[in-house]
């Protein structure tokens, strides 16, 4: 059966693959930093009020749920940032192929879309108006 | 008879087969979990005032696992960096590493954190006794400060006979920080550490009881979700520690000695699906802990 | 199966030095425990026509009831109770729980354990790596765990029927609060139940589902032949690329929902359950807070995408058999190949037109109605080109082609009358009635099935070597066409008229069954002539049984092309051996060179290279043209 062979194993694209991967690596280590400092922000800042800092600097009253509204917003805000670094760095999706993309693309929007559509029929009931 | 690229990369695409099928994989896992937070959004949402709970874990110990997960994605990054490099000692320090801090965040998970919540027991009060039991509600205070309303007392069942036994008439309970001084404004907002049960005991009459509980699955929409979520994740990291272990024995050697690329192919691909899995972790910690 | 065997019986030269490679297999890893594409899509063929007998067996359980309800089962009544549990038919007689057992397992097995299983994954492992060129799947191994998980959890769901309290009765949707409830209580196991086996064995349904997928589409991505582009695949191919994402990518919200259930039953957690319960009188001791809505939603997320699971595969071998015996290619390829890529991508935003009856807003609603209607437009499109494919061909009506061309206006019924359940006006009259049974049925059993048997009677003799026979073949066909129609079409009146699904006595204690004639027939006294049409469908089925099973071994030999056929699948020996191509195959043209003008055959295979002088449909690139 004449199947095409397999690259041979310790070819030049992989030794020169093997230097770039040596550049890569104080990379994956700031990363990881960044991502300890960013745990412990998270941290702090759900200990912080959002709702009477945003009260404060709009001169309006925001009530307790307004105020844990903000303060969801700002976690998941940092969360998505958290997630990003791991994704683009630490998954290598920052330098993937095109094909690795449309395949997240899709899925990222039908996710949202069981998400938004979802909320949407949750909400669109003749009992809420 | 060989498959084609598993090693080597088409031209066309630029992939060898293992990466586009990780890919796709994980893709169907955004899906699941998607799932799952669609329900916890819906349920959390949907909730009447007061009834979903905040600051029920522990702040701290989620900290130092979010941080022994995160640590393990750099380990496990730096073991398929070594494979690249041709370095197997250090690949296999790093997948070392890498499994103990998965075992360690299975083991904080599963021996500390789910039993902290089983022995901790709550009771909901039925709405029309909530004045009878005003003292460790604090419903007046939370009015006039604009909180949600405290329908819940928690605490350390001491007659746990009470659970079972329908001649007990009563609970006895070992009041929370919260449910002792209800109306001590530091007790409007979560802490960082978890305070410690008080001695302050409370007698509540069943007859009083909306629902009446441990911290189980069973109690509530939040607890029902968080166990739910972080039992799926844990299965993930179990899964993933073990096919870690596989790559770390003697075996995957001898994959090395044979055809390094392959090997690092594999650790790459796994370790995909262990960012993934810390990932999700991301999200669940502060949607979880602390929101 | 054959497929292996050849390795003994085709002595070619190259196939046998290859085989030195690795050492032989055993009898377990050649047969039952193989990674060859080629026997997994057997076995899943096989397993998936048993479970199609097994829930059509079902079905004609059911249509005793409904035609002579509270009368004993002749013959077989006096011993199904041995087989099913005495509480189920005392005195032969069917009780409800467990008419709707039957209601419930039917709809789960045909389209879970029946359907999906042959027509995505046997025809699919079978067929693809054959048709661009592979020597197998990219990934074996996970072939053959995605084919014991679909076992192992259709051992379970089998099961179930044997446990206390039966199968799982609460319809194939599993809707709470009911589906939460059924089968609790003091004398039931809390695991080994109905309902909770259903949950468990559709888990791992589920697993091998997403395994499945992921191999097609890596496969279909990195393996094709050199020359093999994308807009020269066939039609098959494409339809199971898609039919591959939408498993991918709709499954694993149900899944989540049935881990959620799980919990429910299990954890007694409340997902989707109210707080307020009643059941039997007693409040339920349950947290609340749940919705049920929360199921219907994410369960119709996988539910809409996978009845297109359920019919793309079947468009991909019409498509195949109908180039084939109409002697020229297939009309409008870069339009079947858009269209079946909206369906795909549109089939996720459309689910909630199953839910119709829920009461949502006139927003939403308005969304989800445009959505299915604009759905329905690719899915004409597909069939128009399928019916224009037939113009002017020079029509040979073999077997296949029969199955193939019946399909035809059978789908266009299926499809056509779905068109007013698109409508939340018109869907609000028919909902849970019977128009909705005959509009889906017409779909997926003269539709997806007929299919299906094409393909089998096409690919037989490529799996085999040798021919089913034809006479038998038409024995087959023609009654069940006949019954078919028999049998779904008065479903559509008998639903006008106010009938119900899931009616345990199939209308007989209800006025609106009972009141008006539909052309001479009451809706009940219908069920008459609709049972016996099953039942002569199921009689029709055996000749196929016999021909498949005799013609294994006996069946007329044939060449490596008895279609003369073009696609690559047929440049591979009959039965293929393991590697599948003798020499890897290089596509030079596309897969549809019927009648090339100039041409002295009527078909010019996908790997003939081209002559610089000849014209072809499409200019081939320049590196494969000889200078």
């Amino acid at each position: 059966m004449n199947n095409p062979p397999d690259v041979a194993q310790d070819s030049k694209e992989y030794e020169e693959y093997a230097h770039g991967v040596q550049k890569h690596v104080r990379g994956y280590l700031i990363v990881g930093a960044t991502l300890l400092a960013f745990t412990m922000i998270t941290v702090a800042l759900s200990y912080v009020d959002f709702g009477a800092i945003l009260s404060s600097l709009f001169h309006t009253n925001l009530s307790a749920t307004q105020g844990r509204k903000a303060n969801i917003a700002v976690a998941l805000l940092v969360a998505m940032f958290k997630a990003g670094l791991v994704a683009a760095i630490f998954m290598h999706l920052a330098a993937e192929k095109r094909l690795i993309y449309r395949i997240l693309i899709f899925t990222g929007f039908f996710v949202l879309g069981l998400f938004w559509l979802t909320l949407l029929a949750w909400y669109d009931y003749p009992i809420f108006r | 008879m060989e498959i084609p690229y598993t090693i080597s990369t088409r031209p066309d695409t630029g992939l060898w087969n293992a990466k586009i099928g990780i890919w796709l994989f994980l893709a169907s896992e955004v899906m699941l979990f998607g799932g799952l937070f669609s329900a916890y959004i819906f349920l959390r949402i949907d909730s009447a005032p007061g009834m979903w709970p905040h600051g029920l874990l522990n702040v701290p110990v989620g900290t130092f696992n979010t941080c022994i997960l995160i640590m393990s994605s750099v380990t496990v990054v730096l073991a398929w960096a070594s494979l690249k490099m041709r370095r197997y000692r250090a690949y296999w320090w790093y997948m070392l590493a890498t499994i103990l801090c998965g075992i360690i965040f299975l083991v904080v998970k599963l021996a500390y954190e789910w039993p902290q919540k089983y022995d901790h027991f709550g009771i909901y009060i039925k709405p029309e006794a909530l004045g009878k039991y005003e003292q460790y509600l604090g419903n007046a205070y939370a009015a006039e400060k604009e909180l949600p309303p405290r329908l819940e007392i928690t605490g350390h069942l001491h007659n746990r006979a009470a659970l079972s036994d329908p001649n007990i008439k009563e609970y006895e309970v070992a009041l929370d920080p919260l449910n002792a001084d209800p109306t001590n404004p530091s007790m409007d907002r979560p802490h960082f550490f978890p305070l410690p049960v008080t001695d302050k005991i409370a007698t509540i009459e069943k007859k009083d009881v909306e629902r009446a509980t441990m911290f189980l699955p069973t109690h509530n929409a939040y607890f029902a979700s968080y166990f739910t979520i972080t039992g799926l994740h844990g299965l993930h990291v179990l899964a993933g520690v073990l096919v870690f272990i596989y790559m770390w024995l003697p075996v995957s050697k001898k994959l090395y000695q044979r055809s390094p690329e392959h090997l690092a192919n594999r650790v790459e691909v796994s370790g995909l699906f262990w960012h993934f899995v810390d990932l999700i972790w991301i999200f669940v910690f502060p949607l979880f802990y602390l929101l | 199966m054959d497929a292996s065997a050849s390795v003994e019986t085709h002595h070619d030269p190259h196939a046998h030095a290859a085989e030195h490679e690795h050492h032989e297999l055993g009898w377990w890893r050649k047969y039952i425990f193989s990674t060859d594409h080629k026997v997994i899509g057997i076995q899943y063929g096989l397993c998936g026509l048993v479970f199609l007998f097994f829930g059509f067996c079902l079905m004609m359980m059911m249509r005793w009831q409904l035609a002579y309800p509270g009368q004993a089962m002749p013959v077989i009544g006096k011993w199904l109770p041995y087989i099913f549990g005495a509480e189920s038919m005392p005195d032969g007689k069917m009780t409800p729980n467990f008419y709707n057992s039957l209601g419930a397992m039917h709809g789960t097995i045909m389209i879970f354990l029946g359907v999906v299983p042959l027509a995505f994954a046997a025809f699919g492992n079978f067929v693809v790596p054959l048709q661009i060129g592979a020597p197998d799947m990219t990934f074996p191994k996970v072939n053959a765990a995605s084919f014991w998980a679909f076992a192992v959890g259709g051992v379970i769901m089998s099961m179930s029927f044997f446990v206390p309290g039966g199968a799982a009765k609460g319809g194939w949707t599993s809707y709470v609060p009911l589906a939460a409830f059924d089968d609790t209580g003091p004398d039931r196991n809390p695991v080994f139940n109905g309902q909770t086996l259903w949950l468990i064995g559709f888990i791992f349904l589920i697993t091998s589902s997403l395994l499945g997928a992921v191999n097609f589409i890596t496969t279909i991505i990195q393996l094709r032949a050199k020359g093999l582009t994308w807009m020269r695949l066939p039609f098959f191919v494409w339809a199971q690329f898609v039919t591959a994402f939408l498993l991918l990518l709709a499954f694993p919200p149900l899944e989540a929902a049935i881990i959620m259930q799980l919990m429910d039953r299990l954890a007694h957690t409340s997902f989707f359950l109210p707080a307020g319960l009643v059941l039997n009188g007693v409040p339920v001791s349950i947290s609340g807070g749940g919705s049920p809505l929360l199921w219907q939603h994410l369960f119709w997320f996988l539910g809409h995408p996978e009845v297109y699971v359920l019919i793309l595969p079947a468009f991909g071998i019409v498509a195949e058999i109908l180039a084939n015996n109409s002697r020229k290619p297939l009309w409008g390829y870069k339009s079947l190949v858009f269209s079946v890529l909206v369906i795909g991508f549109l089939s996720f935003v459309v689910w909630a037109h199953h839910m119709w009856m829920t009461g949502m807003g006139s927003t939403v609603s308005a969304f989800f109605q445009t959505t299915t209607l604009l759905i329905s437009i690719p899915s004409v499109i597909i069939l128009s080109a399928f019916f224009i494919s037939l113009w002017g061909g020079s029509i040979r009506f073999t077997v296949p082609m029969l199955f193939a061309t019946a399909f035809l206006p059978m789908f266009g019924i299926g499809g056509l009358t779905g068109i007013p359940l698109a409508f939340n006006s018109a869907d609000l009259y028919l909902h849970d009635t019977y128009y909705i049974i005959a509009h889906f049925h017409y779909i997926v059993a003269p539709g997806t099935i007929f299919g299906l048997f094409a393909g089998i009677y096409y690919w037989f003799p490529k799996a085999t070597g040798r021919k089913m026979n034809d006479f038998w073949g038409q024995v087959h066909f023609w009654p069940t066409l006949i019954c078919m129609n028999v049998i779904f079409l008065p479903m559509f009146l008998q639903g006008m008229a106010g009938m119900h699904r899931r009616w345990f006595d199939g209308g007989q204690g209800w006025n609106v069954a009972n009141e008006h004639t539909i052309w001479g027939l009451t809706g009940f006294q219908w069920n008459h002539p609709i049972s016996w049409a099953a039942w002569i469908m199921g009689l029709a089925q055996i000749p196929f049984i016999i021909n498949f099973f005799w013609s294994i071994k006996h069946g007329e030999k044939v060449n490596d092309n008895p279609w003369e056929a073009t696609t690559l699948e047929w440049t591979a020996p009959s039965p293929p051996p393991h590697g599948n191509f003798v020499t890897t195959p290089v596509a030079y043209r596309g897969p549809y060179e019927y009648s090339l003008p100039g041409c002295e055959r009527d078909f010019t295979m996908q790997n003939e290279p081209v002559e610089p002088t000849e014209r072809t449909r499409r200019k081939p690139p320049a590196e494969l043209v000889p200078a």
